[in-house]
């Protein structure tokens, strides 16, 4: 054998070396979808969604997609922090042409990186739902189409309430009783998330003490006495030990609320199934009970909306393709919003439509996100709303004093409503 | 070396052409990683440095100069400040708890007569574990807050009331949690360390100290094996006060949930995470950020560097 060690691991090296930089420049050039046609000349398109938790959902968009005659339309179901996922890629020419997206954000439309999508909906505006509409228009322009209303309720266990004598709670005060009320040893009164409350309660409380975000004009909405007060409200629940907190799933999942841990959850619509199966008539919901004088009943409402990247070497074929999947075939939204999850059509005469919205909780439900929903305001910017999460953590948590918290929200929010007034 | 042999006609030719194989071999070996060193380091770095003086609102060519603006902004914020406190706190535990920890291990491991490879290796093995893994079992299953959870059937067996642990501020029981799961993720690597370093003392200086009637025990440890440990502690401490400076993995995967991270025990790093890459997408704000913390981190290094006399000579 007349080979050295030295020429063995050389001829290796370069070897590995060319592979190595032959896999780098593969994985530059990887294919992304993007910027190259499909079968037949069509546009390729790629359509992202977030990572739905109901079986079924996944194929139904590919069929839709493959049902699309005018261009090649490949779904990516991307699990994971889809948010994240999307703002990066938006940053990039190889993301998505056509996106779900649960905004977008205010600093998404004024940075350009989404199509606008006003004429899409010129005929079927008034159709759409006009609290989840709200946040996807900015100065009268439509950034998205909304796909399906979520909202959160109230979920409480009759069998429970019953047996502590306790009726269901509609007033704040009277849940911050209740809660006490129902908390025993071994089960707690109500679940607000493993945090607390702070979360995925967000704007809720002010909504339900007859206040605001930001206001029509575009004001700070909750500079007012009534809002320390509210809040100051859900100390006591912390203070009470009322709370369930550190679960092994979070609000999201209602696992807390049908295994027992607790006797009230809050969480969203698209629980209900779970919950009707695992209870059957031993539960009822609510909205987030009123505060005040002023106040009144209060659900959060939001919608995934179908978004179209600027980004995008196809941006008139996915604006049509956009307007073909959610505003034309409405048998295809009414078949994504109920046969799967359990969510509320964004199109009115869908919702009006659909028999398993109408009987029982559901029929509940649906009128509570009806009268009383509120929606996000898109100028309720990710800044403004940290730091209110942020605010609101330390009132529940730590019992700061609302009064001095809210302040220093106030301010910021002023700052950024500031910014994003500011014309480019 | 036979495999040379057939060269060794024209020594002349053999040299010029081994010195140009080296230059040669020198690229194709350190070629790669210079590349990806300076294509996924040091470009992103110059990048982020440059997007520090920009309004870059989900934009990575921003063409807003704002100067100095968003270097005032975060250190001005109260929440940077606070993480930068947490940070503190956290080094402050988890330095000396690790140290202590781990070198009490080695200790024990090292007086061993038996099975020695047996227990270094089960000291180990939890290095092994990801970080995310742990932080799920520590959050999830013993350290939930409900009175399944293992932590909580303990107190229960005692007959006190469960605990929130990750959720409670006072007392801030999120510490323990936070603690312990990188102490035991990491202990067994130091322990490794210092049982390297201790079998490098020379066994003459105890029988030297045994003659001159010194104790066994702490007067042996105080006098002897602690100074011998000097250059290994140097670099443990460095190695931890580096690591603790870079906490994420599992604060973030104990905290964080779906709608953010609760304002308390948030470290710089998680709180860019949210600045920058979260909904917020402020890469400007968050650059500037990522540059004053890069800056501590210098200072921070070398003047430890300077204290321990770290590459000094020892006698």
């Amino acid at each position: 054998m007349s080979i050295s060690r030295r020429r063995l691991l050389g001829t290796f090296g370069a070897g590995a070396g060319l592979t190595l930089t032959g896999g780098l420049t593969a994985a530059c050039g990887s294919n992304t979808g993007r910027g190259s046609d499909g079968e037949g000349g069509r546009p390729l398109l790629a359509h992202w969604y977030h990572q739905y938790g109901e079986p079924g959902t996944e194929q139904a968009v590919k069929r839709y997609a493959d049902a699309y005659r005018k261009a090649d339309v490949q779904v990516q179901w991307r699990p994971g922090n889809y948010d994240q996922q999307t703002a990066a890629a938006l940053l990039t020419a190889s993301g998505p042409d056509v996106f779900e997206v649960n905004g977008p954000t205010l600093d998404q439309i004024r940075g350009r990186q989404v199509v606008d999508l006003t004429d899409l909906l010129s005929e079927a505006k008034d159709d759409f739902n006009p609290a989840v509409l709200a946040p996807k228009t900015h100065e009268g322009r439509i950034w998205a189409v909304p796909q399906v209303v979520d909202m959160q309720l109230l979920y409480y266990r009759k069998s429970m309430l019953e047996k502590a004598g306790v009726e269901p709670p509609r007033t704040l005060d009277a849940l911050v009783d209740a809660a006490k009320e129902l908390t025993t040893g071994d089960v707690k009164g109500l679940f607000l998330g493993n945090d607390g409350g702070p979360g995925v309660l967000g704007g809720t409380p002010l909504h339900a003490a007859g206040l605001e975000l930001i206001t029509t004009d575009g004001e700070v909405g909750f500079d007012d006495p009534a809002a320390a007060r509210t809040l100051g409200k859900l100390h006591r629940l912390f203070a009470d030990k009322s709370l369930l907190l550190g679960a092994p799933s979070d609000w999201s999942d209602p696992a807390a609320f049908t295994q027992g841990l607790t006797a009230m959850q809050w969480s969203g619509l698209w629980a209900l199934p779970q919950v009707k199966k695992a209870l059957g008539d031993d539960f009822g919901v609510l909205p987030f009970p009123e505060d005040g004088a002023h106040g009144g009943p209060a659900v959060p409402v939001g919608a995934y909306g179908a978004a179209v990247s600027a980004r995008s070497g196809h941006r008139e074929a996915a604006k049509e393709y956009v307007k073909w999947l959610w505003v034309e075939r409405t048998e295809y939204q009414e078949d994504f919003a109920l046969t799967y999850g359990f969510h509320i059509p964004a199109r009115i005469s869908l919702a009006r439509r659909a028999a398993k919205l109408r009987a029982g909780a559901a029929g509940e439900a649906v009128g509570y996100a009806t009268d009383h929903g509120h929606a996000e305001p898109l100028l309720w910017t990710p800044a403004s709303k940290t730091a209110y999460q942020d605010a609101l953590s330390r009132i529940i948590k730590s019992g700061a004093s609302p009064e001095r918290e809210l302040r220093s929200v106030v301010r910021r929010t002023r700052a950024e409503l500031r910014r994003v007034q500011k014309k480019r | 070396m036979r495999g040379a042999a057939p060269h060794q006609k024209s020594p002349t030719r053999r040299s010029r052409f081994g010195r140009q194989n080296r230059t040669l071999w020198f690229w194709v070996f350190v070629g790669p990683f210079v590349l990806g060193l300076t294509l996924f380091t040091y470009v992103p770095l110059a990048w982020s440095a440059y997007l520090s003086f920009f309004d870059a609102h989900n934009t990575v060519s921003p063409t807003e100069f704002v100067g100095f603006d968003n270097y005032t902004a975060m250190l001005r914020d109260d929440a940077f400040t606070d993480s930068l406190l947490t940070f503190l706190v956290f080094t402050a535990f988890i330095v000396p708890a690790t140290y202590v920890l781990s070198l009490s291990l080695a200790l024990m491991v090292n007086r061993l007569r038996w099975a020695q490879a047996f227990f270094r290796s089960v000291f180990f093995l939890p290095v092994a574990c990801s970080y995310v893994v742990a932080a799920l079992i520590w959050k999830m299953s013993i350290f939930n807050g409900v009175r399944f959870g293992l932590a909580n059937t303990v107190l229960g067996w005692f007959g006190a009331d469960q605990i929130a642990w990750l959720s409670t501020t006072d007392p801030p029981w999120y510490w323990l949690v936070i603690v312990t799961v990188r102490l035991w993720l990491q202990a067994g690597f130091y322990m490794v360390l210092f049982l390297a370093g201790l079998q490098r003392i020379p066994p003459r200086l105890y029988e030297a100290a045994a003659v001159d009637g010194a104790r066994p025990g702490w007067q042996v440890f105080r006098h002897i094996t602690f100074p011998q440990l000097r250059a290994t502690s140097v670099a443990v401490v460095l190695l931890l006060v580096i690591n603790a400076f870079q906490a994420f993995d599992e604060f973030y995967n104990l905290l964080s949930d779906s709608r953010g991270y609760p304002p308390y025990a948030r470290p710089p790093l998680v709180y860019l995470y949210y600045t920058a890459l979260g909904q917020g997408q402020n890469l400007g704000l968050g650059s500037a950020g990522a540059v004053i913390l890069a800056l501590i981190i210098a200072v921070v290094t070398v003047a430890q560097a300077r204290w321990f006399g770290l590459g000094r000579k020892e006698d």
